[in-house]
C-alpha cells in the first residue's frame, strides 16, 4: 500500500512537471511579429496632425508574463523607412537637418528597468538613441497575452529638439511642433 | 448718372474678397517655388486659411446674392459687352467656389490635413493618392490662373466705365456715392 502511494505521488509529480515544463516554455515571448507590429508618430505642422511611422525595425525582446519585471527589450529602428507626408518631406526627413540617415541609419531603444505596475501595466525605463544622441526615456505600457502571442502597446511623447531633429530654421517650433507623440504596438510570438 | 448701389453687405463682401483673393494668389504663387522648410509650411498654412475663409465668404455671398438681387443696371452698353459681363460674373462665382474646394481636395490627396488658423482640423475629403494629388494640383493652378485673368478683365472693364465711359458704374460697388456723375456737371 505504501508502495502504491509512493508510486502515485511520483506519477502525479512527474505529470505536474510534464504539464508545467511546456507551459513555462509557452510563456516566453521573444520573437517580434514585424508584420503585425507598428511604430508610429504624429507631428504637428501649423496646427495639422501628420501621421507617420517607421516600417522597418528589428530587435530582441524577452518577455515572460509570469515575471514581467524581468523583461528586456532592444529595438533597432531603420530610419530610412520613415514614412510621412509626400516624397519631398520624406527626402527632407532623411537629410542632414533631420535624421541624417547617412551618418545615423538607425535609432535604438534599450530597456533598463521594467516595473510591474499590476493589471497588465508596465513602466519601462531605458535609453533611446536617435541621431547619435542617447536620452533616458520612461514609457507606460500595457500588455495582453492572447494565446501564443503577447501584444504590447505603449505611447509616449518625445521632444524632437532633444535629439537635434530639425536643425537650422527647422528649429522654429511654430511651424513644426517640438512635441512628437509616439506609439509603439508590438506583437510578440512565443518561440 | 446716379447709380443704385448694391446693398452694403454685398459691397463689403465684394471688397474683402477682392483683397483676400489678391493676397491668397500672391502667397500661393510665391510659396509654390519655395524649398521645403518652415517658410513654405507657414506660407501654405496661411494660403489655406485664407482660401478656406474665401470659400466660406463665397457661400455667404451666394446666399446674399440670391436673397438680395443686384440693382438694376441702367447703363446702355452693346449686347456683347453685357453678355461678357454676365459670363464673367458667373465664372467669377464658380471659380471663387471651386478653387478653394479643389485646393482642399488636393491637400487631402497629398496627405496633409487642412486646418483653420490652427484652431481645428477640417475633414480630409479624399484619402492619400499621389496621382490624384498631382492632377488636382495642376487643376488648382489652372483655375487660379483663369480667375486672375477674369479678375484682370473685371478690373479693366470697371476702369473703362469709370474713366472712359464715365457712366458711374463703379459707384454701384462703392461705399460712398459716386463723384463721377455725368448729370452733375
Amino acid at each position: 500500500m505504501n508502495k502504491f502511494f509512493r508510486g502515485l505521488a511520483l506519477l502525479s509529480t512527474s505529470l505536474l512537471l510534464c504539464g508545467n515544463i511546456p507551459s513555462v516554455n509557452a510563456a516566453e515571448f521573444n520573437v517580434i511579429d514585424i508584420a503585425k507590429s507598428k511604430i508610429t508618430f504624429t507631428t504637428k505642422l501649423m496646427g495639422s496632425n501628420l501621421n507617420g511611422g517607421f516600417s522597418k525595425f528589428s530587435g530582441k525582446v524577452d518577455f515572460n508574463p509570469d515575471q514581467p519585471e524581468k523583461a528586456r527589450a532592444n529595438l533597432v529602428i531603420e530610419i530610412a523607412s520613415f514614412n510621412a507626408g509626400g516624397d519631398d518631406l520624406q527626402e527632407e526627413a532623411r537629410g542632414k537637418d533631420w535624421f541624417n540617415t547617412k551618418s545615423f541609419p538607425t535609432a535604438n531603444f534599450v530597456s533598463d528597468v521594467v516595473k510591474n505596475l499590476g493589471n497588465n501595466r508596465l513602466e519601462i525605463t531605458g535609453k533611446l538613441s536617435i541621431k547619435g544622441k542617447a536620452m533616458p526615456l520612461t514609457m507606460a505600457a500595457t500588455y495582453q497575452v492572447q494565446g501564443k502571442q503577447v501584444v504590447f502597446d505603449s505611447s509616449f511623447q518625445l521632444l524632437r529638439l532633444d535629439y537635434g531633429l530639425g536643425a537650422g530654421n527647422w528649429a522654429d517650433t511654430s511651424a513644426v511642433a517640438n512635441e512628437v507623440p509616439v506609439k509603439v504596438h508590438l506583437v510578440l510570438n512565443s518561440n | 448718372m446716379e447709380q443704385t448701389r448694391y446693398t452694403i453687405p454685398a459691397i463689403l463682401i465684394h471688397w474683402v474678397m477682392a483683397a483676400l483673393i489678391i493676397v491668397v494668389w500672391t502667397i500661393g504663387t510665391l510659396a509654390v517655388d519655395m524649398p521645403l522648410g518652415p517658410d513654405r509650411i507657414v506660407s501654405f498654412s496661411w494660403h489655406k486659411w485664407i482660401g478656406i475663409t474665401i470659400l466660406f465668404l463665397v457661400l455667404l455671398r451666394i446666399v446674399w446674392r440670391l436673397t438680395h438681387p443686384a440693382p438694376e443696371l441702367n447703363i446702355v452698353m452693346p449686347k456683347w459687352q453685357e453678355r461678357t459681363m454676365i459670363f464673367t460674373h458667373w465664372a467669377l462665382y464658380i471659380l471663387m467656389f471651386s478653387i478653394p474646394v479643389v485646393g482642399w481636395l488636393m491637400s487631402s490627396a497629398h496627405g496633409y490635413t487642412v486646418n483653420y488658423f490652427g484652431l481645428f482640423e477640417l475633414p480630409d475629403l479624399v484619402s492619400k493618392d499621389k496621382v490624384l494629388a498631382e492632377q488636382l494640383e495642376d487643376l488648382h493652378g489652372l483655375l487660379a490662373d483663369g480667375l486672375m485673368i477674369l479678375v484682370g478683365l473685371h478690373v479693366l472693364a470697371a476702369l473703362k466705365h469709370q474713366f472712359i465711359d464715365k457712366d458711374g458704374l463703379l459707384s454701384r460697388m462703392s461705399f460712398h456715392k459716386s463723384s463721377n456723375k455725368k448729370g452733375a456737371v
